[in-house]
């Protein structure tokens, strides 16, 4: 089907835990994988999981958080490697980060030249001034940040020139799996397609990218599959083509998600998605569905590219499966 | 009227970020006001909320010239206004729990006999479930405390409805949710909106008329 997977996410499971013995269960069993030259983009509302799970594969979690299951990046499991060799060698080596917010990334007062260059530095063997300098401007050039800005501050960079700048920074350690958590927020339309055509440039020249966001739009632009996620959960793991186009979302959560953008009928999901701390035993999205019955009260398992005991439509053709990426840069 | 006549504005005399912008927003109408990032639709926003003191030309609300912005506004002026932001985490106070935010520009009015009942109501009009009221907005997503923001712009029950990028920073869900919140409101109350930001899309979807920014302003 795809080639070897880069990343290969089994069981993944998060959990906090709160003073008092409370627990929230912020990401549960999620199973992926990501392939090299392939886009997963991983949709779903705010506080459903997305960037914790994202935390999560760079080991970032915080001191009160428990993991369970693997996340095999080549023959090493991001979720028990210790912190010498994830920062040594996994962060900004194996695993690029391209940031939420470019200009809380950057450090203010240095330029982004100083920036580059110091990533180069500590992540590539160049030596030497010079060599540096030049290397620096290669890996602008990669990221297609102009050179006579990178003597700029980031305030003085527009929002797409400092989302280049921070793509730069992670790909100058030649990291084969790109991370990308929401990097298009706040972002207009215009500079959102530009981000994400970039993104997919990198995608087609080899790298696997994981694209959290809640950007549908930016989400169908660049992805060759999509993974919904809901309440912690991946509730449906599809073709990109087949999700946004025909058939369509099988799941009714991802349906409804669809289903409000104004360019479709939109109409909101009704209701609020479920505390993370106090899930149902089963189904969590059964009180906002309209297809709920009895069975939902049992948790559904992932079976067919979806998790529901009511999925909408047929599996889709298994011919979409094996589609070349740039089969999806309609 | 919401008019808007001949308005320059900015935070320096010497390079105003706004310059001889005309727009008028009838009551009942929802205009949208499209523009890239940046392009200054922003402080045109805050002009029209009565946040944002112009340099030159005049805001005419109601047949009634402002003289005076922010808290010089009149309150009869001020609170025929409701505002709702792009960042619900910068427009929130970060001690108040969401049922006091609400509460906030009814207690500011002396109506807090009756804040308490009214906020009860409005919760319900966002979607906004009970337990959510009693927490602060570091325990709650940016969608529910987007909710929780415009239920506070709508406390007061405005004749005008000003969204600076109300949508930017949430899902599509909660975008056609709170969409549909001020479009039933403006349905029951015939208030005017005038709602800005960059997707083009949605503001067609959502406004009776959508303005590009060129159309607006002199540049």
């Amino acid at each position: 089907m795809t080639p070897a997977p880069l990343l290969a996410v089994r069981d993944l499971s998060v959990r906090f835990l709160l003073p008092g013995g409370r627990r929230v269960d912020a990401v549960s069993d999620a199973s992926f994988d990501v392939a090299p030259g392939e886009c997963l983009a991983l949709v779903g509302e705010s506080g459903c999981g997305k960037s914790v799970l994202a935390s999560a594969l760079l080991g970032l979690l915080p001191a009160n958080a428990r993991t369970a299951g693997h996340a095999h990046l080549g023959d090493l499991d991001l979720l028990t490697a210790d912190e010498r060799t994830l920062a040594r060698t996994v962060r900004g080596r194996r695993v690029g980060l391209v940031p939420q917010s470019p200009a809380a990334h950057l450090t203010p007062v240095r330029t982004i030249r100083s920036h580059i260059e110091e990533t180069v530095a500590r992540l590539t063997g160049v030596r030497g001034r010079a060599a540096r300098r030049k290397a620096a401007e290669q890996a602008s050039l990669r990221a297609e940040f102009p050179l006579d800005h990178l003597d700029r501050h980031p305030h003085e960079l527009s929002g797409g020139l400092a989302q280049r700048a921070v793509t730069a920074l992670a790909l100058i350690g030649g990291a084969p799996l790109l991370l990308a958590d929401e990097p298009t927020t706040g972002l207009d339309r215009d500079l959102v397609d530009r981000t994400v055509d970039e993104l997919r440039r990198h995608v087609d020249d080899g790298h696997a990218l994981l694209m959290i966001t809640h950007d549908l739009a930016a989400a169908e632009r660049i992805a060759d599959r999509v993974a919904v996620m809901y309440a912690g959960r991946i509730v449906e793991l599809t073709d990109a083509a087949a999700f946004f186009g025909s058939p369509g979302p099988r799941h009714p959560y991802s349906r409804g998600l669809l289903e409000a953008l104004p360019e479709r009928s939109f109409t909101p999901v009704p209701g609020l998605p479920p505390e993370l701390g106090s899930l149902p035993d089963g189904c969590a999205f059964a009180p906002r569905c309209d297809r709920a019955t009895d069975a939902c009260g049992a948790l559904p398992p992932f079976a067919d590219s979806v998790a529901c005991h009511h999925p909408v439509t047929a599996p889709a053709d298994a011919s979409h499966a094996t589609r070349t990426p740039e089969d999806t840069r309609a | 009227m919401l008019e808007l006549r001949a308005v320059t504005a900015g935070y320096d005399r010497r390079a105003p970020v706004v310059r001889d912008a005309h727009l008028t927003v009838t009551p009942g109408e929802a205009v949208g006001l499209l523009g890239p990032s940046g392009c200054g639709k922003s402080t045109l926003a805050r002009v029209a909320a009565l946040l944002h003191r112009p340099d030159a030309g005049e805001v005419v609300l109601d047949g009634t010239p402002v003289r005076g912005f922010r808290h010089r506004a009149p309150r009869e002026q001020r609170t025929a206004i409701g505002v709702v932001f792009q960042q619900p985490r910068l427009a929130a106070d970060p001690r108040l729990r969401l049922a006091d935010l609400i509460a906030e520009p009814l207690r500011a009015t002396g109506r807090r006999a009756s804040a308490a009942e009214r906020v009860r109501e409005l919760a319900d009009t966002v979607g906004l479930t009970p337990d959510l009221l009693g927490r602060r907005p570091h325990e709650v997503s940016d969608g529910q405390l987007q909710r929780a923001c415009l239920a506070r712009a709508l406390s007061l029950e405005p004749r005008w409805l000003v969204c600076d990028e109300m949508t930017a920073m949430l899902d599509a869900s909660t975008t056609a949710a709170l969409v549909r919140v001020v479009e039933d409101y403006r349905a029951s109350t015939g208030a005017g909106l005038l709602s800005v930001g960059h997707d083009r899309t949605l503001l067609n979807r959502w406004c009776d008329r959508t303005l590009p920014w060129e159309a607006v302003t002199a540049g």
